[in-house]
């Protein structure tokens, strides 16, 4: 078990390394760092100055490490287009993005889970219908349609919620949270549905299919044969073995979440680190579409360890 | 006279068409109710945006042949300024939203089928040599391959796109877009057919086959591309198709989150992204017709590729 742990976590630390890799190798190649930070006006004596302070005459290993070690200590060089510390716009965005990725993984989690129990045990019913061709339709539609779709319907027809930013955020130390205002909650409601659409009719397939699977297994016949009751066995025995290809599933899927993100985030004009990443794109800020894929490839390497550890809890056998 | 009547040698000599006709492709083909609509909605779109200059009123793309006056007249009205009939309504600066949807829609299928191409020929190349090189090069590809599947394809995508933007002057940004996005879009999607191929060139170069005709003499090289690769084909079709409706779409949020086409030579994407502007103001046809059009292409791609897919499964027949 420990062996296994390691050998996820050994994995996650590879792909840090391989993504530091090219987010080093973007600094380094694309675009000039010496002309983007010296002015107009310097002479080839301060650039080369410059180049040897920031020592970019060093081996390229050498280089490639002090990289890490400044990536590592949260040092992400400077903007080249807000000129301001990469560091400082990525905490200042950090809450806003987190906030919804979490409210929108618990909503499509609940909520999928529930559908799916429920389509799997009604098989006939007009819900459970109703349910496959809401999933149909959530795996055809791109992202930006549906979000696009909630605004028409919610924003422009009914004008019960806002259709862009997060409203009013209160400050908790360095963190910013919506969730108490009035304005904030409301603002959260629709990117949260736009960014859960996708994983929630995921996760109500896949709870579905494998309900329908572990319901026919002997294990689930006998209990019938023993007297218990038709609810505990379809939560207590079925559920708990239908969760484990779900967290591995959902886990896997994580790295759609971070992409749908990026869209929703633009939709909705939220403050998140998703529109600062394609923002930096459009302009070509190297330092931060570097710190933003540092940002990512950590977040997988946890994710992926984390969903391990998980998979453990779940399925005793795993743990010998 | 039936089939089966006819002589051999009269069988070979029909046409691949009737030929195919009667495969048992074919005949799941003609079975298909799905399967004939969506190829016939995906043809005639096809044809549309290859002819579109022949059946659209106006080249949206010509100032000169927009009257601004006919700005945001409603679908099925005349233009205030050219008395021209617009079906589906026109944009802001007076442009028939029917031919901007058809000029658009040939942009986004080209940057589709050119980076399904891009990417097909790329991991087919690189899943052979996996797979029948071995060794260091196999764990260097498929680390790789693992490593970037990992990440979402549109985040590889832009990411592509920001560095090519960064590596070519900004002057020709514009004419580059087109090349830009169709290896941006291609990049990241190869992983998937190396992973395939690699996987069916595993299995196939230890057949007899492969054995013959290297003992003839044949170098690595022939061998992959004359002998193993028509035997891992099959898959690569299904993926390329599913894919194909994959591209459109990517290529579509790309151009909406405003990297990608430009609104002087627009895709579907690009007409939504101008479409939104105007969800507010009630000029709803910019953005409903682009986004029906989206859709409608990627689902009959995506329908076809289904059927493809289940056809060509030996489990299912």
């Amino acid at each position: 078990m420990i062996a296994h742990l390691l050998r996820s976590l050994l994995q996650g630390i590879l792909v840090i390394l391989a993504v530091g890799l090219i987010a080093f190798s973007m600094f380094r190649f694309v675009g000039d760092p010496i002309a983007s930070l010296a002015g107009q006006e310097s002479t080839d004596a301060d650039r080369a100055e410059l180049t040897e302070r920031l020592g970019l005459n060093d081996p390229f290993p050498v280089q490639f490490g002090r990289f890490l070690a400044h990536a590592a200590s949260g040092d992400f060089g400077i903007s080249y287009r807000q000129a301001r510390p990469v560091a400082d716009l990525l905490a200042e965005r950090l809450p806003a993005t987190l906030e919804l990725a979490v409210l929108s993984a618990l909503f499509a989690f609940v909520v999928g889970i529930a559908l799916g129990v429920y389509a799997a045990i009604n098989r006939r019913g007009v819900i459970a219908n109703g349910v496959m061709v809401l999933s149909l339709i959530g795996v055809s539609l791109p992202t930006f349609l549906i979000g696009i779709g909630l605004i028409y319907l919610f924003a422009v027809e009914l004008r019960w919620l806002p259709s862009f930013g997060r409203g009013d955020v209160v400050h908790i130390g360095w963190w910013t949270t919506g969730l108490l205002t009035d304005t904030g909650r409301k603002s959260l409601v629709l990117p949260v549905l736009t960014l859960g659409f996708f994983q929630l009719t995921l996760i109500m397939r896949l709870v579905r299919a494998e309900m329908l699977e572990t319901m026919r297994t002997d294990y689930v016949r006998f209990a019938r044969a023993r007297g218990i009751p038709e609810r505990r066995i379809q939560f207590r025995h079925a559920l708990r073995n239908t969760m484990v290809p779900v967290v591995t599933i959902v886990g896997l899927q994580l790295g759609s979440v971070i992409a749908f993100a990026i869209v929703t985030e633009t939709v909705f004009q939220w403050p998140g680190l998703g529109a600062l990443f394609v923002n930096a794109v459009q302009f070509v800020d190297i330092p931060v579409m570097a710190a933003y894929l540092m940002f990512v490839a950590f977040v997988f390497a946890a994710v992926n360890f984390l969903t391990d550890f998980v998979y453990l809890l779940i399925d005793p056998r795993l743990r010998h | 006279m039936s089939v089966l009547a006819q002589p051999p040698a009269a069988q070979a000599h029909r046409g691949l068409l009737a030929r195919a006709w009667d495969s048992d492709i074919g005949y799941s083909f003609r079975t298909s109710p799905v399967a004939i609509g969506a190829a016939a909605i995906t043809l005639v779109i096809v044809l549309a945006t290859v002819f579109a200059e022949f059946i659209t009123p106006q080249n949206p793309f010509d100032a000169a042949a927009l009257n601004l006056m006919d700005g945001f007249t409603p679908p099925g009205e005349a233009g205030a300024g050219s008395g021209m009939y617009f079906g589906l309504g026109a944009d802001s600066q007076g442009r028939d939203m029917y031919s901007a949807i058809l000029y658009g829609s040939r942009v986004s299928l080209l940057i589709g089928t050119a980076s399904v191409i891009f990417s097909l020929v790329l991991g087919v190349s690189l899943g052979l040599i996996a797979g029948y090189i071995g060794g260091r090069i196999e764990a260097l590809i498929m680390r790789i391959a693992d490593i970037q599947l990992s990440f979402p394809a549109i985040l590889v995508a832009l990411l592509v796109f920001g560095i090519a933007r960064g590596l070519i002057h900004p002057s020709l940004h514009e004419q580059m877009t087109f090349a830009v996005m169709t290896i941006a879009i291609g990049l990241s999607n190869w992983a998937q057919y190396a992973r395939t191929v690699r996987a069916s060139t595993l299995v196939e170069k230890r057949k007899e086959y492969v054995d013959a005709a290297r003992v003839i003499g044949l170098r690595a090289f022939p061998v992959m591309i004359k002998h193993v690769l028509p035997n891992v084909a099959g898959p690569i079709l299904v993926i390329a198709t599913i894919n194909l409706a994959l591209a459109v779409l990517e290529e579509a949020t790309l151009s909406f989150l405003g990297v990608g086409m430009p609104p002087t030579q627009p895709s579907l994407g690009t007409l939504i992204r101008i479409g939104q502007q105007f969800l507010f103001s009630g000029e709803w046809w910019i953005l409903l017709f682009p986004s029906l059009a989206l859709v409608t292409i990627a689902l009959s791609i995506n329908l076809f590729g289904d059927w493809l897919r289940d056809a060509l499964n030996p489990k299912l027949r």
